[in-house]
């Protein structure tokens, strides 16, 4: 759902807004909280204390007492920032969620670096990856506050296990659909840009004759789409440009052309060097290459390496 | 094969044995069995033709390790088939050394990794608050050495300060915490504001009486003191 407040929101306002609304009208819905937020949700505490839970600085707990909440067929919202709701309770993830054989939905903010003067413990350019070890995860990074919105209002009426990776990067408008979408098609090879890496890629390629797709939801990732966008490029070369670490959706790109000879370059978050920064995400944009001009020069010097 | 087992209580070493080939040892190591026995005979509603039913009273055994106990007072129980024993842990049975809810109807938990089933177990107790399900029990059955990790101590002071009242913990003492708990186990419980009583963890009159004391206003935890070091 896309209006104009929301458009004027950040990605967790609108999850702010938007979880307080579906605790008042959906029973099923229970809200699970380790001290993040506490604020922004104490009008629906008010309205629902048995169904807005804050367990404290607990992580191990907080993933755990959501498995318990949809074991009794309830649908729990997990929030946190992605280190403390992803890496800190991973085994809880595993097997409070996965192993019990019910679903969360599971919703951070901070995304790799948003709290990048926080320091390295803050940051969680590894929460897709790791997530990804375990099957059956449904896992959104959206764009704009409109698809968060949209992603998020699905994986509440469901009963899966879905993250939705929030972050205050953004681009400036929303993309519909769950799957790879085509943006602007072109002849050279194709563009992926996952979430908030969507404007830089569309201003980073913006004179160069490369189809651009665009996907929020990265599990599962839509295999069959991005193999017709390559299909129907004169090359089949790829440049995958997500907002953690790089490559964590490559296997999935190679899986998907896997009877079509292919290149695929993959930009992120450097899996090199813990990177020992303070500073702003914007500062860490440039660390990682993930900014517009850093963009354009690794797609350049890949597509010219084919030439 | 047609195998003659003694009804209730004393069928449990012959079923106990199916799976361990050691009739006489099976139940001394067994710490669980006593606890297991009395909750599922005499204190929890939970029968085989409810086992879906939203408000039985739900048992998790977060301590899964050495589950033969367990299996055998729910095929005591009818709750599942005591011929499944004999295979446990085999590539065709449902029933492995952690118990796996997903393959056996009437267990609420998979366990294995400790420390998780309190926390699931304050979860459980929360949600049939939430959904306005005031009646059923949630007991949980942790280890003295489960107790070593820190996501038990998360669950124990939460569950204190929500006054979840539903919630029972039994701690099954057979000294097995390599660093022990001076002062006692039930005072960690006790400074959280629990009810707490210790038992003698053999003992069915006791561990009854322990289960069906009323505690209103805040969960229980019942520690079971079980005297063997036990091997499982």
């Amino acid at each position: 759902m896309t209006d104009v407040a929301t458009e004027s929101l950040t990605m967790r306002e609108v999850f702010g807004r938007t979880v307080t609304e579906l605790l008042d009208t959906d029973q099923r819905a229970v809200l699970v909280l380790a001290d993040i937020s506490t604020v922004m949700f104490a009008p629906a505490a008010a309205r629902h204390p048995n169904r807005v839970i804050n367990v404290g600085i607990r992580e191990q707990l907080l993933i755990g007492v959501a498995g318990g909440l949809a074991l009794t067929g309830l649908r729990p919202v997990v929030y946190s920032f992605s280190p403390f709701l992803v890496e800190r309770p991973f085994e809880q993830i595993k097997l409070d969620l996965g192993h019990q054989d019910v679903g969360a939905v599971l919703v951070s903010s901070g995304g790799s670096y948003d709290y990048a003067e926080e320091g390295r413990s803050h940051q969680a350019p590894g929460d897709v990856a790791l997530l990804d070890t375990l099957p059956g995860w449904t896992i959104h990074v959206p764009g704009h506050p409109a698809e968060a919105d949209r992603l998020l209002r699905a994986a509440v009426a469901g009963a899966d296990p879905v993250y939705i990776r929030l972050s205050a990067q953004s681009n400036a408008a929303p993309t519909d659909g769950n799957r790879v979408r085509v943006l602007r098609p072109g002849r050279r090879g194709v563009v992926l840009a996952v979430g908030p890496m969507l404007d830089r890629v569309l201003a980073a390629t913006a004179t160069m004759d490369v189809t651009v797709a665009y996907t929020a939801t990265v599990r599962p990732l839509d295999g069959a789409g991005l193999r017709e966008a390559v299909l129907a490029a004169d090359r089949a070369d790829v440049v995958l440009v997500e907002p953690y670490l790089a490559g964590t959706s490559a296997y999935l790109v190679n899986a998907a052309l896997d009877d079509v000879p292919h290149r695929l370059r993959s930009l992120g978050v450097s899996r090199e060097v813990e990177l020992r920064m303070y500073g702003t995400p914007e500062d860490h944009d440039t660390a990682h290459g993930l900014y517009t001009a850093g963009i354009a020069a690794a797609v350049q010097s890949f597509l010219d390496r084919s030439d | 094969m047609t195998v003659t087992t003694p009804a209730g209580y004393a069928g449990l070493p012959a079923l106990m044995a199916r799976m361990t080939g050691d009739e006489k040892h099976a139940m001394a190591a067994a710490s669980t069995v006593d606890v297991l026995w009395v909750l599922y005979d005499r204190v929890l509603n939970i029968t085989a033709d409810r086992l879906t039913d939203p408000d039985r009273d739900r048992f998790l055994l977060a301590k899964g390790h050495g589950p033969a106990a367990y299996y055998a007072v729910l095929a005591a129980k009818g709750i599942i088939d005591a011929a499944l024993l004999a295979d446990w842990g085999g590539r065709e049975s449902p029933l492995g050394h952690h118990p796996d809810r997903v393959l056996i109807p009437g267990v609420e938990i998979g366990s294995g990794s400790l420390g998780h089933g309190l926390p699931i177990a304050v979860g459980t107790a929360l949600g049939l608050r939430a959904g306005n399900r005031a009646t059923p029990r949630v007991v949980v059955l942790i280890g003295d050495g489960e107790l070593d990790e820190g996501s038990n101590h998360e669950a124990i002071a939460v569950a204190a300060r929500l006054k979840l009242d539903r919630l029972t913990v039994a701690v099954v003492d057979n000294n097995s915490s390599s660093h022990g708990w001076p002062g006692g186990i039930a005072e960690r419980f006790a400074v959280e504001g629990w009810a707490t009583s210790t038992v003698h963890g053999r003992d069915h009159d006791q561990l009854y009486t322990a289960f069906t004391t009323p505690h209103p206003g805040r969960p229980a935890a019942v520690v079971a003191v079980v005297a063997e070091k036990a091997d499982q």
